[in-house]
């Protein structure tokens, strides 16, 4: 073979291997750590697995946090208007946690239907709303028809 | 009255960049000189504008001028002066004009300091500047206007800066950053000119070399701060999330090093060229898809400011555009290059290919896991995430892969490297480098598989690098003759490599031997966190000049002696009724003692966050030797030098060191 052809051949069997190498990786790596979001009212329904890390977010309903006095443990429950999911937490809770806002939690759900997170997060300021909270309290209002008088409209950013 | 001065000397500046863009271009192709000296003075006024632009809305923050909208948003009245100063940039149109001067700034930069290019490159270098300045200068006019007022209703006082942004991180971090982003513009401009005459050759690998090792240097430093400020205002002690926005600065970080080793081979050999020009063109797309990511609202995050479709539009109208056109290009002109030189398989040039394989696809990676998120949601298919296991996962393995390949590399040569000459220089820098780390893990004690591998290859850089230096610095004249000879681009490249493996260690001795203990406490507790002990002594009220805090205080012990007195702080902002916490670290070259404060739990109980963060200073002072080794690199009398003195071939074990020369020897 032509030295010169011979050398391209090598590069490009070289640039092969290297992406091969990285998009099996990859498949392998994102099949093991994607984390899918669920609203309160598919937990509820029982469309969320059990025992996999999985996505929650809603608002925290308002009066339901309670906190272990001895311990860092935390439980409050998490609306979308229409169902509401327990969540536990043992940790410090983000500054912008609060009864009343939007929260996305990370964890996995148990057989008893509550919410073990090991992962909090709150939004970063006041004008601002996880994307996926906003939409799962759209989507919600559109199919409950009750609103809960006194609560706080979703507004969307 | 200024504001509108300001907007109008926006507006000027756009048409200038218009007439940048057009009329040295022209004069290039059609070989008219008078056409061509315009690129210069268009050049400086485009500058002189925005500056007066971003002088005015400086103005207006330093003033309190809340009829200006951006302002009212962004500031307040009790704000302390250098935050106001800072507050220009701490929202989205500030930070666009703030990005537009920096574009400006290079531009000039370019004018100025390249007297001897030949003109028709330096017109056309300047006129694809100026495109890229008419499209960020219509969109900061079309859709992010800062001087937009708020009349006749003027709010009283501002709504304030978000107090994550009140910090000297801010001050900081985003110029730093931007000038590395919008520094690969440069790079990116002489890539399509290059591709427009079709001149791809060495000289214009040596041309472009300084441009991109600096805004490489800027970027290396502005991401170096983001990790900073997140450690210590945002993040808990966290000091990399993953998180998009992080990646979305990461990606042209990681293609601009791809780049910078690449164009090295360009210069010396003549060879990898059309490879050399995509990812010129790469890397500045991926500062445009990192501007669009944090700029359009796709993102949940403290940088996305705003969510206006309108925004996202454009910007991804102005990435489509500049990739399309400039691919197109590349399509038509790449394949005129011809290549004539010839390098054997364990040649200084496969070892930059294979470090160009490890880049793109740590790049390609970082960009699957940011993206892929993103596009699954746009096509409604579902909204997941992918978080820090996937990176770690995928990521520490081509880490580790590059550290290997960097310490064998460094002894390579130029054409050819003997194989049996090559592992007999390797067998010392390995055996020291296995007892430096084993040493590293016993003193850390605790052995785990990726920390040893990432101690070593950390070590193992810095015993090749040093190894390599030791080699080349002997001479018959003595030792300091010998260091005296090498070239500041050998140093600038000696400063990067121990700045990576600075990084490499800093990551992997924090992330695996850090300890990090969230407990419940109430003052008088003792906690103890690995060898030190955590006395809560009380907490307390204090007023700021914008807030009033709960001011704890923390003495930290270790065998009975006092060795820190920490006051971490829960702060309530007047202005917004915000809350923030404000750790307090002991901070010290081998480790940093962390303290903050969480939420009341009782009438007297805290929830206290303690952590033992070893090396983690070196994470960010790895960055700033690579940035050294960047600035030292192009200050190198090659660059300098108008005539080039008798060129010599570089087939000398020395090329590498060689202060000038080994250029254009291919064509």
């Amino acid at each position: 073979m032509h030295p010169i052809r011979k050398k391209r051949l090598t590069i490009v069997l070289f640039l092969l291997a290297g992406l091969s190498i990285a998009v099996a990786l990859t498949t392998y790596a994102l099949r093991q750590n994607i984390n899918l979001f669920y609203d309160p009212s598919q937990i509820t329904a029982g469309e969320a697995p059990l025992d996999v890390r999985i996505r929650a977010g809603g608002m925290v309903e308002e009066g339901s946090v309670k906190r272990d006095s001895e311990s860092l443990k935390v439980e409050f429950l998490v609306t979308d208007f229409n169902a509401s999911v327990p969540v536990e937490y043992v940790g410090i809770l983000p500054d912008l946690f609060a009864e009343g806002q939007g929260i996305v939690a990370m964890g996995k759900l148990n057989s008893e239907g509550r919410f073990v997170a090991d992962q909090i997060l709150a939004k970063h300021d006041e004008n601002y709303m996880p994307p996926e909270v906003a939409d799962a309290l759209e989507k919600a209002s559109l199919t409950g028809e009750q609103s809960m008088p006194g609560s706080a409209q979703p507004a969307t950013n | 009255m200024y504001p509108e001065l300001g907007q109008l000397a926006l507006i000027l500046s756009l048409l200038l960049a218009a007439l940048l863009s057009v009329v040295p271009l022209v004069g290039s192709l059609t070989g008219r000189d008078n056409l061509q000296a315009f690129a210069r003075p268009l050049a400086a006024g485009m500058f002189v504008f925005v500056g007066l632009a971003f002088a005015v809305l400086t103005h207006a923050f330093l003033t309190d001028d809340f009829s200006v909208a951006y302002v009212a948003n962004n500031s307040n009245s009790m704000l302390p002066w250098y935050y106001k100063f800072s507050a220009v940039w701490g929202g989205h149109e500030g930070s666009l004009l703030l990005w537009i001067l920096m574009l400006t700034g290079w531009t000039l930069a370019v004018a100025v300091f390249s007297r001897r290019l030949p003109s028709v490159m330096i017109s056309q270098v300047l006129s694809v500047l100026g495109m890229v300045s008419v499209g960020f200068m219509l969109f900061i006019i079309v859709t992010s206007n800062p001087f937009d007022r708020l009349l006749p209703n003027v709010p009283a006082d501002g709504a304030d800066l978000n107090p994550l942004l009140q910090d000297f991180g801010l001050i900081v971090h985003p110029p730093m950053l931007y000038m590395g982003y919008v520094g690969f513009a440069v790079a990116f401009a002489f890539a399509i000119a290059a591709l427009i005459n079709g001149r791809l050759d060495a000289a214009w690998a040596r041309w472009s070399r300084p441009w991109t090792t600096v805004a490489w240097a800027f970027l290396s430093v502005g991401i170096a701060l983001g990790s900073w400020w997140a450690y210590y205002e945002l993040g808990w002690g966290g000091w990399w999330f993953w998180d998009p926005v992080e990646n979305a600065s990461l990606l042209p970080w990681l293609s601009g090093t791809a780049l910078m080793h690449s164009l090295a081979v360009t210069e010396k050999r003549g060879v990898f060229k059309s490879w050399t020009v995509l990812l010129a063109i790469v890397t500045f797309a991926l500062s445009l898809l990192g501007t669009f990511l944090v700029r359009s609202g796709v993102l949940t995050s403290v940088h996305a400011f705003a969510s206006d479709p309108e925004r996202g539009t454009f910007l991804l109208a102005l990435l489509a555009f500049t990739i399309i056109a400039s691919l197109v290009l590349y399509a038509f002109r790449a394949p005129v290059v011809h290549v004539r030189s010839r390098y054997g398989s364990l040649s200084r040039e496969v070892f930059l290919l294979l470090n160009n394989v490890l880049l793109v696809s740590a790049t390609l990676l970082v960009a699957v896991g940011t993206l892929y998120p993103l596009v699954l949601d746009f096509l409604d298919l579902g909204k997941i995430s992918i978080g820090e296991p996937f990176f770690n996962l995928t990521f520490s393995p081509l880490a580790v892969a590059t550290g290997l390949l960097l310490g064998v590399g460094t002894f390579s040569r130029w054409k050819k490297t003997d194989a049996g000459w090559l592992a007999r220089k390797l067998l010392w820098p390995l055996a020291l480098s296995v007892l430096i780390s084993s040493a590293v893990m016993v003193g850390y004690g605790g052995f785990t598989p990726w920390a040893f591998l990432g101690i070593f290859s950390a070590v193992w850089i810095a015993t090749a690098t040093f190894w390599d230096l030791w080699d080349k610095s002997s001479s018959r004249k003595g030792r300091v003759h010998g260091l005296k000879r090498q070239s500041r681009s050998y140093y600038g490249m000696v400063l990067g490599h121990l700045g990576i493996a600075i990084t490499m260690a800093g990551a992997t001795v924090v992330s695996n031997y850090g300890i990090e203990r969230d407990v419940r406490m109430v003052p008088g507790d003792v906690a103890e966190v690995g060898d030190y002990q955590f006395v809560f002594v009380d907490i307390g009220e204090r007023r700021g000049q914008n807030f009033t805090a709960q001011y704890g205080s923390f003495d930290v012990m270790r065998d009975g002696k006092r060795i820190a007195e920490l006051h971490p702080e829960k702060r309530q902002y007047a202005v917004g009724m915000s809350v923030m916490t404000e750790a307090d670290i002991d901070a010290g070259l081998f480790r940093d003692i962390f303290v903050a404060v969480g939420e009341r739990i009782s009438d007297d109980a805290w929830a206290i966050r303690l952590q033992y963060k070893p090396l983690i200073r070196w994470l960010w002072l790895g960055a700033l030797f690579m940035a050294a080794g960047g600035f030292l690199a192009i200050s190198d009398r090659r660059y300098r030098i108008r005539e080039r003195s008798a060129e010599r071939s570089g087939n000398s074990a020395s090329s590498q060191t060689g202060t000038q020369g080994a250029a254009g020897v291919v064509s």
